[in-house]
């Protein structure tokens, strides 16, 4: 039962890490768009799946919550100024989809907000995650870090490095879903964002070398772990190839394979721990009673239903948005 | 009172749930309303029906995405500002609201898209069937939180094991009778958040002399449902009262300022509650038994007064006893306006009677203010417990929360919600003053299942419409 929804909590992050990223990204990269017609073009291409990506983090936060609170209460409560900013950031750049074509005047206010706020919640998100890597001081089941614990250079690092990747991913999505300029700008930046990406991990990994972080030795315990890392590489070359032969399908599965392979690799380096070296799955599990109750109905039905309802919505559109869409 | 963590902690809790509120218990009834006008519309086929449910659609999706957008907000806070409390009660409060989550997205997200662009792609019965499932998701939302809170007021069901309160009887927590008074009490307000708000738009146009036949219908369906609902409010009303007498005795003597035991005791009516002196000056107050007939259905019933619960378990008294004699104002001027309107509308004099349809317009906010008093009474009136008589709400915060990071946040939230009502508040006006405007089946082409104020958009070709048809 508890691997049922430690499974499932991992699966409903990564949907919401792949979803989210790549809308967050194109609001990123919104903010380097000229004119309003590319800037249309954008926002059309992720508008209709924005809300539904979003509600893939609510449902990793309250799945988290009822299946393994100790670790709900220590992340939140520890992260305090980073969940604030990140939740100003999506709301600020949710309501800026709609407000914006109410209005001619103020339509600078909600680009702003469109490009700040998902700049803001992504740096953060990339920040939190690399704060959980290096490490939270934890006593007694409790965070013991203050306010600004978790601002180190590697988690700041981290956070630029997630904004990277959203925007790649953000930049993958757009070369899929648009045509003329926008296409080809996004073309031109995959190599760039792919580049700066490998400067990161390069630089991460270095740090880590340098730091000597825990982590390290659990790669040398678990030499099968380069596989990962390995398919990232090979998806890297697929990416470089298709880009250079201008095929949109590819880019954006590619990346994805990379966010993937990313993700698994954290998930198996720190495996059994749930927040690195101080909290395992298990110690983190709510009671049986809590984890049956939610499985019998909420976690078997419901969210498979909740996985078809999302392809489904992915399918109906698919396709390249200037010729799906003609409303704005 | 001292600027500390937990006061700012607190406050920040009131104004994001408060906040909140607003926008679900009007989308709630709105969601019923919308099922009844689309039944009546395939039933007698009148247009004009179907004329007053597409316009209110568009309101639905405003006021929908603002709830989904402040609820959101709530998921993450219980973590951040009382991870003591999510720590403990997760095992019980994290299952219900992840039923919440998981059952309202299932419901809404997928029946929100037919109602939104599916009209000429579906059967008739089957859009129905849709609208009826949305109003299901909402309703079931609404089930789920009353459960989740009333744990917090009545705790059933758990054991406590290692400092964690762990679920034994989950039949206890969900069917617990405390659940079933309180649900039906919120689920009401929120029908009649809708039909007022539906009546007072009416109103709005028989005023100005716009829209006849749509208004027309707003307005009398409104008050008649008004009308009948509001009695069984005050039954509900009263059932709550009976379990807080019997759990939560020093939420009753709060609400009552009820300051020693009586028996049979007296009903202060009106008063202003001297705390410092456990007093009350300027009462109006009817005397025994008439306070033990109604909190206890007795003429002899003996009534808990505050100074026989402990001084450190005592909640405030102001709150609870003005915001609960507010939200019973509330209903008494809302109960005068329905019935006066209910027997005019039956006499065919209702359109004409132009001081009811000021009043009626005006009249808009009470329910809301209802609502917020009503939660008022209920949580400050639980305090100084966040789950009674277990766990203390200075307990629940999170131990090393500083009056910086609280103080950051509280004002965060303050700006960016204020910022987007103020937006949103504009938006539903400019919808509500353009009117029902004959543009039917209009199908938005990109308004999709997960992006609810997609549908505003419509507005903009409604307004030029509008325009020549003139105000």
């Amino acid at each position: 039962m508890v691997w049922f929804w430690a499974a499932l909590l991992a699966i409903s992050i990564l949907l919401y890490v792949l979803l989210d990223g790549f809308d967050l990204g194109v609001g990123m990269l919104f903010g380097v768009a000229r004119g309003e017609l590319p800037r249309r073009a954008m926002m059309n291409a992720v508008a209709p799946i924005w809300d539904g990506n979003e509600t893939w983090l609510v449902v990793s936060g309250v799945t988290l919550w009822g299946t393994f609170p100790l670790v709900y209460s220590i992340v939140m409560s520890a992260f305090y100024l980073p969940v604030l900013l990140m939740l100003a950031g999506l709301i600020l750049r949710g309501v800026a989809f709609e407000y914006r074509h109410q209005t001619l005047r103020t339509r600078r206010i909600w680009d702003a907000s469109f490009v700040g706020g998902s700049l803001v919640a992504a740096f953060m998100q990339g920040l939190m995650v690399g704060a959980l890597v290096e490490g939270l001081p934890i006593a007694d089941g409790r965070y013991a870090g203050g306010v600004f614990g978790w601002l180190t250079p590697f988690a700041v690092l981290c956070g630029i490095g997630l904004c990277v990747g959203y925007a790649l991913l953000g930049a993958c999505w757009l070369v899929r879903k648009c045509e003329g300029d926008v296409r080809e700008k996004a073309y031109r930046l995959i190599p760039y964002l792919s580049l700066v990406l490998v400067v990161f991990l390069i630089v991460v990994f270095a740090y880590a070398l340098a730091e000597n972080l825990p982590v390290m030795n659990r790669w040398i315990e678990r030499p099968y772990l380069f596989v990962f890392p390995f398919i990232g590489v090979l998806a890297a070359i697929m990416l470089a190839l298709s880009v250079q032969r201008r095929q949109d399908g590819p880019p954006f599965v590619t990346v994805t394979v990379i966010f993937l392979a990313a993700f698994c690799t954290l998930v198996i380096s720190f495996w059994p721990f749930m927040i690195p070296f101080a909290v395992t799955i298990e110690q983190a599990a709510a009671p049986h009673s809590s984890l049956a109750f939610m499985f019998w109905f909420a976690g078997i039905i419901v969210f498979p239903l909740m996985l078809i309802y999302t392809a489904i919505s992915l399918a109906v559109f698919r396709g390249k948005v200037d010729r799906t869409v003609t409303h704005y | 009172m001292d600027l500390t963590a937990l006061l700012l902690s607190r406050l920040q809790f009131a104004f994001t749930v408060s906040f909140h509120i607003v926008y679900p218990s009007f989308t709630i009834g709105l969601a019923a309303w919308l099922t009844v006008l689309e039944a009546l519309h395939l039933w007698t086929g009148r247009p004009a029906y179907r004329q007053v449910f597409e316009f209110w659609l568009k309101i639905f999706g405003i006021a929908f995405g603002l709830g989904v957008v402040s609820g959101i907000v709530m998921a993450f806070e219980f973590g951040t500002n009382w991870s003591e409390l999510s720590r403990m009660s997760g095992p019980i409060q994290g299952p219900l609201l992840s039923y919440e989550t998981f059952t309202a997205f299932a419901l809404e997200a997928s029946f929100f898209g037919i109602l939104l662009f599916g009209r000429s792609r579906v059967a008739p019965w089957f859009y129905l069937f849709s609208t009826a499932m949305v109003a299901l998701g909402t309703t079931l939302s609404a089930f789920w939180i009353m459960v989740n809170n009333s744990w917090m007021q009545v705790p059933v069901g758990y054991v406590v094991e290692n400092g964690q309160f762990v679920p034994d009887d989950w039949t206890a927590i969900i069917f617990s009778p405390v659940v079933w008074v309180r649900f039906p009490h919120m689920l009401l307000a929120a029908y009649l958040t809708g039909a007022f708000c539906v009546a007072a738009t009416g109103a709005w146009y028989l005023l100005r002399q716009v829209f006849h036949a749509e208004a027309r219908i707003m307005l009398r369906m409104g008050l008649g449902l008004a009308a009948v609902l509001l009695p069984f409010q005050l039954l509900f009303g009263h059932l709550n009262g009976e379990y807080i007498v019997h759990r939560q005795p020093s939420k009753m003597a709060a609400i009552e300022a009820r300051w020693h035991d009586q028996k049979p005791a007296s009903e202060v009516l009106l008063a202003w509650p001297d705390v410092a002196h456990q007093k009350n000056l300027f009462a109006i107050t009817l005397p025994a038994p008439f306070g033990s007939l109604i909190d206890s259905d007795s003429l002899s019933a003996a009534e808990v007064g505050l100074d026989s619960i402990p001084p450190q378990n005592r909640p405030p008294v102001l709150i609870p006893f003005f915001s609960f004699r507010i939200m019973v104002g509330c209903w008494l001027i809302m109960l005068f306006i329905s019935w006066v309107g209910s027997y005019l509308a039956h006499k065919s004099s209702l359109e004409q009677n132009r001081p009811l349809l000021w009043v009626t317009f005006l009249s808009f906010p009470l329910p809301f203010i209802a609502i917020l008093t009503g939660w008022f009474t209920a949580e400050v009136g639980r305090q100084p417990w966040v789950i009674y008589g277990m766990l203390r709400t200075a307990d629940a915060l999170t131990p090393f929360l500083t009056i910086e990071a609280a103080t950051i946040s509280l004002f965060v939230f303050c700006a960016v919600y204020i910022f987007i009502f103020a937006f949103g508040a504009f938006y539903i006006h400019r919808l509500l003053r353009a009117g029902p405007v004959g543009l039917l089946v209009l199908p938005p082409t990109a308004a999709t299942p997960n992006r609810p104020m997609s549908v505003v958009h419509e507005q903009r070709t409604a307004e030029v419409l509008h325009v020549p048809a003139g105000e």
